[in-house]
C-alpha cells in the first residue's frame, strides 16, 4: 500500500512539474521576450515592471529564470496580471471559487443521473429504452458545450425569463442573505443545466458500458444459477462491482467536465477560472492565461491522484500491478 | 505488401456493404463535401454580398436562413464555411493520426526508456483538458490555419498512440513475428512488414473517429476568439453570433443552423467509425450502442 501510494505520489509530482515546464516553455516562446512584452505593455506601471524584473529575475540567464519560476510558482507566486494590475493568484482564487460552485454540483448530478440510466439502460440491454437512453447520451455527447449553452440562452430569452449572464444582477442592494443565494440560483440555473447535460452523456455511457461488462462474468451467472431474484442480482452484485470502474471513469471524466467548465463559463460570463481564460485571450494577458492554465491542469491533476488513490484503497488488485 | 493492401480494401468494400450504420454515415458525410465543394454554385449569394435592407432579419423567402449583423444571407456563409471546417477536420485528424500512429509503433515495439516516456506522456495529454491546452497554445502562436491544424494535431494524437500501442503489443508476439525474427529480420522490416500492416485498419477507424474531436476543436478554438476569425468557418460564425450580441438578443437563425450543422456532420462521422472499429474489433461487436 505505502508504495503504490509513494508510486501515485511520484508520477503526479512528475505530471505537475511537466505541466510547470511546458507553461514555462511557452510563455517563454512568445514573440518578444517578457520584458520587452511589458515594456510594450503601456498598462504597467515602471514601478511594477522594475519589481516583476527583481521577482522572476528575468534578466538572468533562461535556466536561472527557470528555477526562480518554479520557486515562485511553488510559493504561490504567479505574477502580475497586465489587465487587472494585481497579482494573478490573488485574482484566481476568486474565481475558483466561483467555478467550484457551479462545477461540483452538475458533475455530481451528471454522475447521479448517469448511473439511474445507464443501470437502467444495461439492465434493458437491446430493449427500447436502451436504445433511446443510449442515442440520447450519443447526441448530448456530441453537442458543443457552447452551443447547447446557447440553445439555452434563446430557449430563456423567449420563454424561460432566466438570466443568462453573470452571477448576480449588478448594483443590486439584497436584503437578506436569502436574496443573495436566490438570485444566485437563479443565474446558475442555465450554466448548471448545460453543464450537467454536457457529462451526463458521457457518464451515460461509461456506466451502461461497465455494467454490461460485468455481467458477463461468470460469478453473475453464477448467481443466476442459484436461483438469485433479477433485481437483487442487479442491486447488490451488479452496482456494488461497477462502483471501482465508474470511480476510475469519473476521475478521467473530471477533465471533460473541466473543459466543458470554460466553455460553459465563456458562453454565460460566469466569473469562474474558465472565463478568466477567455478574457484573458481577448486581452492579451498572459501572466493571467498562464496562471489559469496552471490552476486548472493542476486541479485536474491533482483530482486523477485523490481518484487513483481511493482506487488503490478500495481494490488491493491495483496496488500490486 | 501489396496483396495485403488489396484484400483490405476488398474486406473494407465488404464491411461498408454489410453495414447500415457505416452506409448512412458515410452518405450524410458524402452530401457535406458534396455540399462544401458546390457552395459557390448553390449558395444564393456571396460571402461578401451585403444587403443593407435587411439587417438580422429572421428566414424569408429572400434569405431562407435569415441574415447576419451585415445583412449577409446566413445560408449561403453556412455553405460556404463547411469547406474550411471539414478541411481542418480533416488535416488535423490525419496529422494526428500518423503522430500516434509512429508513437504507437515505437511506444509498442521498443520497450524500456522510450516505451516508459512515450507513455508518460500519453497519460498526461489524456488526463489534461486539451482544449484549455489548446487555447493556451493557440492564443499564443496560432496565427493562421496552419498552426491551428499543427496545435490541434499535436494535442490529440495521445488516444490513437495508446490503442495502436496495445495491438503493436499482441501482434508482436504472435509466432510469424517471432519467427521473422528468428530469421534475423531488422526491425525496420519486421515493423513494414508485419506490424505496419496490421494496425493500418485500426488506424483508419481512428482517423475518422478524430474528425469530429478536431472539427469541435476548432470550432470551440475560434468560438474562444483564438486563431483567426476572419476566416470563414462554422465555429466562426457561431463567435460572430455571440460576440455581435445577436445570441443574447434571441436571434435564433443566427446561432442554431452553424451548430446543428457541426453535430449532424460529427454524428456521421462518428457513426462511420464506430461501425468500422467494431468490425475490426470483434470484442465490441456484440455491443450494438457501444458510444
Amino acid at each position: 500500500m505505502f508504495s503504490y501510494i509513494l508510486r501515485k505520489l511520484f508520477s503526479t509530482l512528475a505530471s505537475i512539474l511537466l505541466i510547470f515546464t511546458l507553461a514555462f516553455i511557452m510563455f517563454r516562446l512568445l514573440p518578444g521576450d517578457p520584458v520587452s512584452l511589458m515594456f510594450r505593455d503601456p498598462r504597467l506601471t515602471r514601478e511594477q515592471i522594475d519589481y516583476l524584473m527583481r521577482e522572476f529575475g528575468l534578466n538572468k540567464p533562461l535556466w536561472e529564470q527557470y528555477f526562480i519560476y518554479l520557486l515562485n510558482a511553488f510559493r504561490g507566486n504567479l505574477g502580475i496580471s497586465f489587465y487587472y494590475k494585481q497579482p494573478v493568484n490573488g485574482i484566481l482564487i476568486e474565481r475558483l471559487v466561483n467555478t467550484l460552485i457551479l462545477l461540483i454540483p452538475s458533475t455530481l448530478c451528471a454522475i447521479l443521473l448517469g448511473v439511474v440510466t445507464g443501470s437502467i439502460s444495461a439492465w434493458k440491454n437491446n430493449k427500447a429504452i436502451d436504445k433511446i437512453i443510449t442515442s440520447t447520451s450519443l447526441v448530448l455527447y456530441t453537442l458543443p458545450t457552447y452551443w447547447l449553452g446557447g440553445l439555452l440562452i434563446i430557449l430563456s430569452i423567449t420563454y424561460l425569463k432566466l438570466p443568462v449572464t453573470g452571477m448576480y444582477n449588478y448594483g443590486v442592494q439584497y436584503g437578506s442573505y436569502i436574496d443573495r443565494l436566490l438570485d444566485l440560483f437563479s443565474h446558475m440555473t442555465l450554466p448548471f443545466i448545460t453543464l450537467t447535460l454536457v457529462s451526463y452523456g458521457s457518464f451515460t455511457v461509461i456506466i451502461r458500458s461497465a455494467l454490461v461488462d460485468i455481467s458477463t462474468e461468470d460469478f453473475v451467472k453464477a448467481s443466476y444459477a442459484m436461483g438469485f431474484s433479477e433485481k437483487r442480482i442487479f442491486l447488490k452484485i451488479l452496482l456494488k462491482n461497477v462502483s471501482l470502474p465508474i470511480l476510475s471513469m469519473s476521475a478521467i471524466a473530471i477533465g471533460t467536465s473541466v473543459a466543458g467548465a470554460v466553455l460553459t463559463e465563456t458562453v454565460f460570463a460566469w466569473p469562474g477560472v474558465g472565463r478568466l481564460i477567455y478574457d484573458a485571450v481577448i486581452n492579451r494577458d498572459y501572466p493571467l492565461l498562464q496562471g489559469s492554465f496552471l490552476v486548472i491542469s493542476v486541479s485536474v491533476v491533482l483530482a486523477n491522484m485523490i481518484a487513483d488513490l481511493l482506487y488503490g484503497v478500495l481494490d488491493p488488485r491495483v496496488r500490486t500491478s | 505488401m501489396r496483396k495485403a493492401n488489396n484484400s483490405y480494401y476488398k474486406s473494407i468494400a465488404y464491411i461498408i456493404k454489410g453495414n447500415s450504420d457505416m452506409k448512412a454515415g458515410l452518405a450524410i458525410t458524402a452530401l457535406f463535401v458534396i455540399l462544401a465543394l458546390t457552395a459557390p454554385y448553390i449558395a444564393p449569394y456571396g460571402v461578401y454580398d451585403t444587403d443593407t435592407s435587411s439587417i438580422l432579419k429572421p428566414p424569408s423567402i429572400k434569405h431562407l436562413l435569415g441574415t447576419d449583423e451585415m445583412g449577409r444571407d446566413l445560408l449561403s456563409l453556412n455553405l460556404y464555411a463547411l469547406k474550411s471546417t471539414l478541411l481542418v477536420g480533416l488535416l488535423s485528424a490525419i496529422l494526428a493520426s500518423i503522430i500516434g500512429l509512429l508513437m504507437g509503433i515505437i511506444s509498442g515495439y521498443y520497450n524500456g526508456l522510450i516505451d516508459w516516456v512515450i507513455s508518460r506522456v500519453v497519460d498526461f495529454l489524456i488526463a489534461i483538458p486539451a482544449i484549455v491546452l489548446m487555447i493556451v497554445m493557440g492564443s499564443i502562436f496560432a496565427s493562421g490555419i496552419l498552426s491551428v491544424i499543427l496545435i490541434i494535431a499535436l494535442l490529440s494524437w495521445a488516444p490513437i498512440a495508446r490503442v495502436i500501442r496495445s495491438i503493436v503489443l499482441s501482434v508482436k508476439e504472435l509466432p510469424f513475428v517471432q519467427a521473422a525474427k528468428a530469421l534475423g529480420a531488422s526491425d525496420l522490416r519486421i515493423i513494414r512488414k508485419h506490424i505496419f500492416p496490421s494496425v493500418i485498419p485500426m488506424t483508419l477507424a481512428l482517423t475518422i473517429l478524430s474528425i469530429p474531436n478536431a472539427i469541435f476543436s476548432y470550432a470551440a478554438l475560434v468560438f474562444m476568439g483564438v486563431g483567426s476569425v476572419e476566416e470563414l468557418n462554422l465555429g466562426t460564425i457561431l463567435y460572430y453570433a455571440y460576440v455581435s450580441g445577436s445570441l443574447a438578443s434571441g436571434k435564433w437563425w443566427y446561432f442554431i443552423p452553424p451548430g446543428f450543422l457541426l453535430v449532424m456532420l460529427s454524428l456521421a462521422l462518428m457513426m462511420t467509425g464506430r461501425a468500422l472499429e467494431r468490425e475490426l474489433n470483434p470484442r465490441l461487436k456484440g455491443e450494438q450502442h457501444e458510444l
